[in-house]
C-alpha cells in the first residue's frame, strides 16, 4: 500500500466502524474519530494488526503516521494552553484528507 | 452516527490522579509478560501482539475491569492457544486445580 499523505498533509480520523461498519479489534481509538489533524511524520509501513489479530497474515502492509492535534480540537471544552497538541499514530486506511 | 465506544476503549475517561507505585514487578507478572515473549518468538510464533490484543478486548467487560494489566495477558493468552488448539480448557482447569490443591487452596 502506498503511502498517501506525507508531513504537513491536513487529515481526518474516519470512523470506519460508524461508516463502514468495522467491527472487533480496532486501532483507532474514538476519541480521534471524526478529529482533523496534521501529519507529523510517515512511521513506515506494517502489517495490519486489525487482520493479524485474527490470525491473517496482515497484507496488504499498511502505511502508519504520526498525526498531531490540537488538544482544543480533540477534547471538547479543552481548557489547556491553545497549542497543546496529542499525537496518535493512526494507520492510513482509517485516515482521509481533511 | 455515533457508536457507544467499547468498554477497553477508554481514552478520555476520567480515571483521577495516576497511581504511582515503585515500578516493581511480582514474579507471577514476569512469568506472564515471559510467556508472551516466548510464544510471540520468532522460533516459536504462536502469539502475535495483535492477538493479545484482541483477546484482551474480549474478556467481557467485569473480567476486563477487575482484572491487573498481567491478569489480562494471561487470561488473552490462555484464551488464544486454547483458540489455537495448543491447550483445551480441560487442560487448563486440571492443572489449575492441581496447583490450588498443592497450595491447599479450596477448588
Amino acid at each position: 500500500m502506498q503511502a498517501i499523505f506525507g508531513p504537513g498533509d491536513r487529515v481526518q480520523v474516519m470512523d470506519l466502524e460508524a461508516e463502514q461498519g468495522l467491527t472487533g479489534h480496532m486501532r483507532a481509538p474514538v476519541y480521534c474519530r471524526g478529529k482533523t489533524g496534521e501529519i507529523e511524520r510517515f512511521c513506515g509501513a506494517f502489517g495490519n494488526p486489525e487482520t493479524l489479530a485474527y490470525g491473517g497474515d496482515g497484507t496488504p502492509a499498511q502505511p502508519l503516521y504520526r498525526v498531531r492535534f490540537k488538544q482544543a480540537d480533540v477534547w471538547p471544552g479543552y481548557a489547556g494552553a491553545a497549542n497543546d497538541c496529542i499525537e496518535i499514530e493512526v494507520y492510513q486506511h482509517w485516515l482521509k484528507a481533511g | 452516527m455515533k457508536i457507544d465506544k467499547a468498554y477497553h476503549d477508554v481514552g478520555g475517561d476520567d480515571f483521577g490522579p495516576v497511581p504511582i507505585d515503585d515500578g516493581s514487578y511480582q514474579l507471577w507478572e514476569r512469568r506472564v509478560d515471559a510467556m508472551m515473549r516466548l510464544l510471540s518468538s520468532p522460533a516459536v510464533g504462536l502469539m502475535r501482539v495483535d492477538e493479545l490484543r484482541r483477546g484482551i478486548e474480549t474478556l467481557g467487560e467485569a473480567t476486563y475491569n477487575a482484572e491487573p494489566y498481567y491478569g489480562k495477558w494471561a487470561r488473552s493468552l490462555a484464551k488464544i492457544m486454547i483458540e489455537k488448539g495448543v491447550l483445551s480448557q480441560a487442560d487448563l482447569d486440571a492443572k489449575i486445580a492441581e496447583l490450588r490443591a498443592e497450595r491447599g487452596l479450596t477448588p
